[in-house]
């Protein structure tokens, strides 16, 4: 049988208050506020940091499968889970597959991981949801969603067991996006709430419910998926769910996250729950996708695996709807003529892909020594070509010296350039810039820790490496 | 190893210098025909008699010939020298070993950099690694260094900035004496203090314009200088440091000293026989990319104690006036800073200081010029060090 051996999430540390979208476009706010990926952020970058906290004080090496769902995926063609298997260091040798086209991807690659522990129970399958979706600027959408995602490692033992599942498909037009589009369409409103989410929710919930011979009040949660506050409403009350099984549907504090969302909301409550809960996780899109979930264990408190809980406590608010446009570069935002475009070489990246995508320093043989980029001859003791590589990704450091540059073209300057070590017995040091900080608050010797970022576009594609931020 | 072979092996018996600024209606030939007949006429010599050229640029010129073009030699060894900020000083060091060896007589020097023709505001791009190192400017790279040795030095970020300004204030100064400067005008120190952030704590006052320019000198060997002209300088030495440039990678590099230019500063030294550089040294051009450079490099040259440079900023040492005036034309702070050209245009000043023809910049007595000039940034430096010395 499934089971849940790890959770993990990211939540971006910048937030935005619905009543500043509302006041930008002089319409009605809705309540709450949303998380906001980084302008170096996108669902890759998103889901290595769900990843790494999902596979914290846990041994990569027998991760045998990588799924990634997303609707947001950078690229149409390319695969986003090779890149993501390659930052988290895990193994070579593993099965990588990306799912898309639907809300529901997240939880379609949660099914297709059962089967694979189903058909191998040797196997351990790191299952990923991250997603970055826009909403038409003054439209509704933009207030409700969010940027998040969350990540599971399924194999056939674990604290928490997937008794059963149920799945249907439906073909309806009522939220969708061609390859053309950058913003989400939708049908109209109470099509798409009435014969979309309600009645596919209705049948699925029936359905399963009349087959098991079960009802509702036979769990202890109800992780049900809503587009938005109004819908969540509605359907638990619909449900008749009683107060106490409804779990958090994080549209007040991140927003709706496509396809990561249900599953953001599944480590949530898993966070929360006990020995002997069962959960019921409820995800829509194009059809329903229902898991019974049975705690047999909680999951120990692992201060370095920080989840939807830890995320949610580390924010920073974006101060106002204009910053929001030039974060999700919404709009051409004059950068001044100071360099020409960025430049970028494939045979490059590729060459360097382990030290870019996994930030691995060199320890050279001959004097033990740390050196980050790897040099093949050792700068202390000159002994040349005789090195082991360490994983600096994970760790965390210090600041040893910074600049806030406002010269260097940046989306939000400045740009805080970074001198940091890193908390490794033989000392290393890595030269790079801040993510994720309010510049009036940087100082020599704070802690910080790495986080994965997208550098640049250039050259048509995506250039990914590691920065700073204060630790979250 | 002979570091002091050069020493009063070669003269200078003439140099050029253009206007340095925003160049719009000169091109990189241009600048090259003013500098080098400006040289030309200096040392009363004709482009006919130059028997070998070094060009020094980083960007602006392919080859020797570059300057082959627009001076229109007749086949004769022309070599082009790149060696980042160093590049005019290493040309000069280049040539003078030539003419030190005996090769050839006469030797024509040029540094040149054209800038402005970017359409873009600070300094063009070249091609890197497309994500490690990138996000960075020269100011973000030399800030880093400031804030290290504030706090190294328990000096507030505030103070520290103060001292700063006054180098610049001093610069400019300097600068509205020097005609051919791209600044040419006093700041206060509260417009220096005020000014924009650049990368901080380097505000815009901290940092060197873009600008064009290009200067030569012409040299030939210390005994028959006296046959072209009476005023010539000698070269005492020089000094050319550089390391692995890892420092930003390494650990045990702390910022708040630059260990190539103590050890370029010690090669020339050495070369020039010079042992108490703050007494023997009579006024010096420094590499003031950044103030906060220039102060570093008080020290790494040791005409500051370690860690002591703002006592002997705030006691005024490298004013005009002061014990060891710094930057007696204005520096890369006021005069400018096209790259292949400044080294060159660092000696152009020492060469007037030394031969009594600064003008209102004019210094009392000098007997010893140093020059120094270093591409790179705190952990990857590229300096070179040059001293002159009057003829008696």
């Amino acid at each position: 049988m499934a089971c849940i051996k790890s959770t993990g999430a990211y939540v971006p540390f910048h937030r935005l208050k619905r009543e500043e979208i509302g006041r930008a476009w002089g319409s009605g706010p809705l309540s709450g506020e949303k998380a906001i990926a980084n302008y170096d952020e996108d669902s890759i970058t998103m889901a290595v940091e769900a990843g790494m906290d999902c596979l914290s004080g846990f041994n990569r090496e027998e991760i045998n499968a990588l799924y990634f769902a997303s609707t947001t995926a950078p690229y149409r063609e390319k695969q986003a889970a090779a890149l993501i298997a390659n930052a988290l260091a895990l193994p070579r040798n593993i099965s990588t597959a990306d799912f898309s086209g639907s809300l529901r991807a997240g939880t379609n690659a949660i099914m297709a991981a059962m089967d694979a522990v189903s058909a191998d129970p040797s196997r351990n399958v790191l299952v990923i949801a991250s997603d970055c979706r826009l909403g038409v600027p003054g439209s509704n959408f933009e207030q409700v969603f969010g940027d998040g995602a969350a990540a599971l490692i399924v194999g056939s033992s674990g604290n928490v067991r997937i008794l059963k599942s149920y799945s249907h498909a439906e073909e309806i037009i009522d939220i969708w996006r061609t390859q053309e589009d950058r913003y989400v369409k939708m049908w109209e409103e109470r099509f798409v709430f009435l014969e979309g989410y309600i009645a596919n929710v209705r049948e699925a919930v029936t359905t399963f419910l009349r087959e098991e011979g079960s009802t509702l009040k036979d769990f202890t949660k109800v992780v049900l998926f809503a587009p938005d506050q109004r819908n969540f409403r509605e359907v638990a009350r619909m449900l008749r769910l009683e107060k106490e099984q409804i779990q958090n549907p994080l549209l007040e504090e991140v927003g709706n996250t496509g396809a990561a969302h249900a599953l953001m909301m599944m480590v949530n409550s898993l966070e929360e729950a006990k020995a002997g809960d069962r959960l019921l996780l409820v995800s829509y899109g194009d059809g329903c996708d229902l898991f019974v979930l049975q705690v047999e264990k909680e999951f120990s408190q692992n201060p370095e695996r920080r989840g939807i809980r830890g995320f949610l406590k580390s924010r920073m608010f974006i101060k106002n709807y204009e910053k929001y446009i030039q974060m999700k570069r919404l709009m051409q935002v004059e950068t001044g003529r100071r360099r020409p475009p960025a430049m970028s070489s494939a045979s490059v990246l590729h060459r360097d892909r382990d030290m870019v995508l996994g930030l691995y320093a060199g320890k050279c043989k001959g004097c033990g020594r740390l050196f980050f980029p790897p040099q093949r001859v050792c700068l202390y003791c000159r002994t040349k070509d005789q090195y082991d590589t360490v994983r600096l990704a994970d760790k965390k450091g210090k600041l040893f010296t910074f600049c806030k540059d406002f010269l260097a073209q940046s989306i939000d300057p400045p740009v805080i350039t970074s001198i940091v070590h890193l908390d490794l017995e033989e000392g290393v040091r890595v030269f790079c810039t801040m993510s994720d900080r309010d510049p009036d608050t940087v100082k020599v010797d704070m802690p910080v820790e790495m986080t994965f970022k997208k550098i640049s576009e250039a050259e048509g594609f995506f250039n990914y490496f590691w920065k700073c931020r204060p630790v979250r | 190893m002979r570091v002091d072979a050069i020493r009063d092996k070669v003269a200078i018996i003439g140099m050029g210098c253009t206007k340095f600024g925003e160049n719009w209606n000169k091109s990189v030939d241009d600048m090259i025909v003013d500098a080098a007949y400006e040289a030309f006429s200096d040392a009363g010599i004709s482009p006919d008699d130059v028997q070998a050229a070094w060009m020094g640029t980083m960007a602006s010129g392919l080859g020797g010939i570059s300057i082959g073009i627009p001076l229109k030699f007749r086949n004769i060894p022309i070599s082009r020298v790149e060696n980042a900020c160093a590049t005019g000083m290493d040309a000069l060091r280049n040539a003078s070993m030539s003419v030190a060896l005996g090769m050839y007589d006469i030797v024509l020097v040029v540094g040149v950099e054209k800038l402005k023709d970017s359409g873009l505001g600070g300094l063009p791009e070249f091609f890197s690694h497309p994500v490690y190192g990138q996000g960075f400017t020269a100011p973000g790279r030399w800030a880093l260094a400031a804030t290290r040795y504030f706090e190294i030095n328990n000096i507030p970020p505030e103070e520290g900035k103060r001292a700063l300004a006054k180098i610049s204030v001093k610069n400019h100064h300097n600068g509205s004496m020097s005609p051919k400067a791209h600044f040419q005008r006093d700041i206060t120190l509260e417009q220096a203090l005020n000014a924009p952030i650049i990368a901080w704590p380097l505000g815009l006052f901290d940092c060197c314009p873009t600008t064009d320019g290009a200067a030569a000198a012409l040299i030939c060997p210390a005994d028959m200088a006296p046959s072209f002209t009476q005023d010539y300088v000698l070269i005492k030495g020089f000094g050319l440091a550089m390391g692995p440039g890892l420092g930003k990678e390494d650990i045990d590099f702390k910022y708040d000293r630059l260990p190539e230019t103590i050890a370029a500063g010690q090669q020339a030294y050495a070369a020039a026989g010079v042992k108490e550089p703050r007494k023997e040294i009579s006024c010096a051009q420094l590499h003031d990319c950044f103030t906060i450079a220039e102060l570093l490099e008080y020290e790494a040259l040791g005409f500051s104690e370690p860690g002591r440079a703002l006592d002997d900023v705030e006691a005024g040492t490298f004013t005009l006036e002061g014990e060891l005036p710094v930057n007696t034309d204005g520096g890369l702070k006021a005069f400018g800073h096209p790259i292949g050209a400044t080294g060159l245009r660092m000696c152009y000043e020492l060469y007037h200081q030394l031969l009594g023809k600064a003008g209102p910049r004019q210094i009392k007595n000098p007997a010893l010029g140093l020059a120094m000039a270093q591409g790179g940034h705190p952990g990857m430096l590229m300096p070179i060090v040059t001293i002159l010395g009057r003829k008696d």
